[in-house]
C-alpha cells in the first residue's frame, strides 16, 4: 500500500501539481513570476555561485532527460568503457560544480546582511531541497555504480510506465534505498515548483530569439479598426 | 511613410534652478514603495558630476545603449547573444552601491527614549535591512559641485578637453556648473525594449510611451543594463523592473506629468511630434557626426498635407494632429533647432531634448577682473567659462558647432529683447546677430515668448486621449465592466 502511494500516487499527484499549478501561476498570477534575482545587493559572489550552480544543475538535469528520452542510446554508450567513463565522470563533475555553486550561494546569503530582507522561508526550503537532492544523487552515483547504465535500463522503464498511464512498480521497489529517496524527492521537488521561485526556469524566454528587437503594442489599433469587420479584435493585448 | 505620434519633451536648461521639485513630485506619486525607495525616475544632476547612478554615462562600465557594427547597430551589453549568455549573472548591471542605500530616521526613539543625560537622536535606519546604518551617499550628493574631488572630477564627459581646461573648471574663480534634470527619454529606438527577453518592455503605439508590463516581467534585468541613461530600475522587493511611465494616467486625462506640472522654473515642455517609423533603423545606424541632423529629419511637418493624410491613414486622431501643429516641441526642436538630445551617441533616439544652458557661459575672469560685458557678442561664447566642448560632449556627440549655433541664437534673442525693452544696443549688432543665426524679429519674439512667458497650455499641448478611449488602452471595456481600480483588475468585493 505504501509502495503504491510512494511510487504511483505521489508521482501522479506531484506531476499534476507541477503542471496545473505552474499553468495557473504563470497565467493568472503573472506579477509573482520572477527569478527574484538578488544581484542588486551582491554581485561578486553571485558571479561564481550562480554560474557554477546553474551550469552544473542544468547539465545534470539534461543528462537525466537524455537518459529518459533516449535510453537505448545511453545503454549503448555505457557498454563501451570509454563512453561509460566519460558519461559518469562528466555527470559527477557537473554535480560537484552545482554543489560548489549552491554552497557559494548559501554562504552569500548568510554573510550579506542586505540579503536577509529578500530571503523568505520558502527560499531557505528551496536551498535545502536542492542541496539534499544533489547530495543524495552524488551518493547514489558513488555507491550504486554505474548509474548511467542502470538508470537507462531499469529506472527509465518505470518512469515511462508512469507517463503512459500504466504504472509498473516492479523494478523500483527492488531498488536500493538511496535511489528510492532520490526518485521520490525528485517528484516532491517538481510539486514544489509552482509554489516557489523555482518557477523561473519554466519561463525561460525562448520567444526572445524569434522576435524583433523593438516591440510596439497598439492598445487601440485605429489603423486595424478602420474597417468595421475589425472593430472587435479577437484578443486584446494584456498590458496590465 | 509610416507616420506615428510620439509624446516628446523639451527641458530648457537655462531656466532650471536645480530645486528637485520634479523629483519629489515623482517620488511621492510613484516610487514611495517598498523596493522602490532608491529609485528616482526623475532626478536632477549637477554637471560636471558623476550623476545617479554613479558614472551612468560611462558605457565601459555599464555597457548600455547601441553600438554601430558595420552598417547596422547592436546592443552593447545585452541582446540575443550577450544578454542571454549573461542570464545567470549579469556583469554589467549596477548594484545598490552604485545608486545608494535608502534610509529613514528612527523618529519613534525621540518620543520613546528613556530619560537620560543627553538629548535622544533619530538615527538613520536602512530601508533595506531595517537596521541602523551609516549613510555613505545619496542620489544627489554631488549637488552644486559638493564633494568635487570625488564627484565632479570623475565626470566622464571630459573627452577632448585639455588637462588645463579641466583643471580650470575646478578653480574657485572659474568654477561653473549647470543642472541636468533627467528622466526616461521614451526613445524611438529604445534599448530597454530590445533587451527585454520576456517581451515585457514595450513602446505604446498610440503615443510612444515606453512601459514595462509588470505581469510579463520576469526580472531578468537586461533592461537595466541596456538603458544607457540608467532609467529602468530593478525593484529588489517585487523582483520586477520599473521605470518612468510619463504619468500616462495623467496624460490620458489631459494633465501634464507630475514632474512637469510641478516644475518651479517652468523649464519643461511637452507635446506631440509626428515621425516616420520607417526611417528609425536607418537613422539609428547613421555615423556619429550625422546622428543629430538625421534624427531631426525623422520628425515630420504636421502642417504638410501629405503628412496629415498619411497620419490619418495610420489612425492618428484629429486631436493628435492638432496637438502636433501646436506642439512647443516641434518649434524648439525642428523649427528653431534650439534643443538637442542628451548623448545622441547612445543611438536610442531620445524623445527628450535639452536647450543647452547659457548662463554659466557668460561671465569669465580675465586678469583681475570678473568680466561679464556683453559687447563682444560672438567672442564671449567662444571664450566661454565652461568649455563648449563639455556641452558638446553632453548634447551633440562632441560637435561644438551645434552648441555654438544654439548659444548664438539664444544670445541673439537676448540682444533683441534688450533692444525692445531697454533700447541701448546698436541696431547694427542686432542685425548682424540675426544675419548670422538666420533669425528674424518675429521668430526671436516667438522664442522669447515660449521661453519666458508661455502659460501652462502653451507649454503642455497634450492631445485629448479621449477618456472614453483611454480606458481601452488598458483593457477591453467589455472585460472592464463592473471592475474597479487601476492596473490590475480586481472586482469590488467585501472581504469582511
Amino acid at each position: 500500500m505504501l509502495e503504491q502511494f510512494l511510487y504511483v500516487g505521489l508521482p501522479y499527484a506531484a506531476l499534476f501539481m507541477f503542471l496545473i499549478g505552474s499553468i495557473i501561476r504563470v497565467k493568472n498570477f503573472g506579477y509573482t513570476v520572477t527569478s527574484h534575482s538578488s544581484q542588486f545587493f551582491e554581485t561578486r559572489l553571485l558571479y561564481w555561485g550562480s554560474r557554477f550552480f546553474h551550469i552544473g544543475i542544468i547539465s545534470v538535469l539534461a543528462g537525466h532527460l537524455i537518459g529518459f528520452i533516449a535510453p537505448s542510446f545511453v545503454i549503448k554508450m555505457t557498454t563501451i568503457p570509454l563512453g561509460l567513463t566519460i558519461i559518469e565522470s562528466a555527470a559527477f563533475s557537473f554535480a560537484v560544480l552545482a554543489l560548489i555553486g549552491i554552497t557559494i550561494l548559501m554562504y552569500r546569503r548568510i554573510v550579506t546582511s542586505r540579503l536577509y530582507s529578500v530571503t523568505t522561508g520558502v527560499d531557505i526550503f528551496v536551498y535545502l531541497i536542492i542541496v539534499i537532492q544533489i547530495v543524495i544523487g552524488m551518493l547514489v552515483a558513488y555507491y550504486n555504480r554505474w548509474g548511467s547504465a542502470w538508470y537507462a535500463s531499469s529506472l527509465v522503464p518505470y518512469l515511462k510506465s508512469l507517463f503512459i498511464f500504466m504504472p509498473d512498480t516492479k523494478v523500483i521497489v527492488t531498488m536500493p534505498l538511496l535511489i528510492k529517496i532520490h526518485t521520490v524527492s525528485a517528484f516532491l521537488f517538481l510539486a514544489f515548483v509552482p509554489f516557489s521561485r523555482l518557477i523561473h526556469f519554466l519561463v525561460y524566454p525562448v520567444s526572445y530569439f524569434f522576435r524583433n528587437y523593438i516591440l510596439v503594442i497598439w492598445n487601440r489599433d485605429m489603423k486595424a479598426m478602420r474597417f468595421s469587420q475589425n472593430m472587435r479584435e479577437g484578443k486584446k493585448p494584456r498590458n496590465n | 511613410m509610416d507616420v506615428r505620434s510620439q509624446i516628446a519633451m523639451v527641458f530648457h536648461l537655462d531656466k532650471c534652478i536645480g530645486c528637485h521639485t520634479c523629483s519629489v513630485a515623482c517620488k511621492n506619486i510613484w516610487t514611495d514603495r517598498k523596493g522602490a525607495e532608491y529609485m528616482w525616475w526623475n532626478n536632477v544632476e549637477t554637471k560636471p558630476g558623476t550623476g545617479y547612478p554613479t558614472k551612468w554615462e560611462n558605457q565601459d562600465i555599464y555597457k548600455g545603449g547601441w553600438v554601430k557594427k558595420g552598417k547596422s547597430i547592436e546592443l552593447r551589453g545585452a541582446g540575443k547573444k550577450i544578454g542571454m549568455t549573461n542570464l545567470f549573472h549579469n556583469p554589467n548591471m549596477p548594484e545598490m552601491n552604485d545608486y545608494y542605500e535608502p534610509w529613514a530616521y528612527d523618529y519613534d526613539h525621540l518620543f520613546e527614549a528613556p530619560e537620560g543625560k543627553d538629548q535622544p537622536t533619530a538615527r538613520t535606519i536602512s530601508l533595506v535591512t531595517g537596521k541602523p546604518m551609516d549613510v555613505k551617499g545619496g542620489p544627489n550628493w554631488d549637488d552644486d559641485l559638493s564633494g568635487t574631488p570625488d564627484y565632479a572630477r570623475n565626470d566622464v564627459n571630459f573627452k577632448n578637453i585639455s588637462a588645463e581646461e579641466q583643471e580650470a573648471m575646478f578653480q574657485l574663480e572659474k568654477m561653473t556648473f549647470s543642472y541636468l534634470p533627467r528622466m526616461c527619454n521614451h526613445c524611438l529606438n529604445p534599448a530597454c525594449v530590445a533587451a527585454c527577453p520576456s517581451g515585457a518592455v514595450y513602446k505604446r503605439g498610440e503615443d510612444g510611451v515606453v512601459l514595462i508590463n509588470q505581469e510579463k516581467c520576469r526580472g531578468w534585468r537586461m533592461c537595466v543594463t541596456a538603458c544607457p541613461y540608467k532609467k529602468t530600475y530593478y525593484n529588489w522587493s517585487s523582483g520586477k523592473s520599473e521605470k518612468c511611465l510619463l504619468c500616462f494616467p495623467r496624460l490620458e486625462s489631459g494633465q501634464a506629468p507630475a514632474c512637469m506640472h510641478s516644475c518651479v522654473g517652468r523649464i519643461r515642455y511637452l507635446g506631440v511630434l509626428l515621425y516616420d517609423a520607417d526611417k528609425i533603423k536607418e537613422i539609428a545606424s547613421a555615423s556619429e557626426n550625422e546622428l543629430i541632423d538625421k534624427q531631426l529629419e525623422i520628425y515630420l511637418n504636421p502642417f504638410d498635407a501629405n503628412v496629415i493624410k498619411e497620419a490619418k491613414e495610420n489612425g492618428i486622431g484629429d486631436s493628435t494632429i492638432d496637438a502636433a501643429q501646436k506642439s512647443p516641441i516641434y518649434k524648439f526642436v525642428k523649427e528653431w533647432k534650439l534643443a538637442l538630445p542628451l548623448h545622441a551617441e547612445f543611438r536610442t533616439m531620445s524623445s527628450l531634448f535639452y536647450v543647452p544652458p547659457m548662463l554659466p557661459v557668460m561671465g569669465n575672469k580675465s586678469g583681475e577682473l570678473y568680466d561679464t560685458t556683453t559687447k563682444n557678442l560672438w567672442g564671449k561664447i567662444e571664450d566661454s567659462r565652461l568649455p563648449i566642448q563639455y556641452l558638446a560632449n553632453l548634447f551633440s556627440a562632441g560637435n561644438q558647432d551645434k552648441i555654438k549655433e544654439i548659444l548664438k541664437k539664444m544670445m541673439a534673442v537676448r540682444y533683441h529683447r534688450r533692444q525692445v525693452t531697454v533700447n541701448d544696443i546698436d541696431e547694427a549688432i542686432i542685425n548682424e546677430a540675426f544675419d548670422k543665426t538666420g533669425l528674424s524679429k518675429e521668430v526671436a519674439d516667438d522664442i522669447f515668448r515660449l521661453t519666458s512667458l508661455a502659460k501652462f497650455d502653451e507649454r503642455f499641448v497634450i492631445p485629448a486621449a479621449h477618456r472614453e478611449e483611454a480606458i481601452e488602452m488598458l483593457q477591453s471595456t467589455d472585460d472592464h465592466k463592473g471592475n474597479a481600480g487601476f492596473g490590475f483588475n480586481n472586482g469590488v468585493r467585501r472581504v469582511f
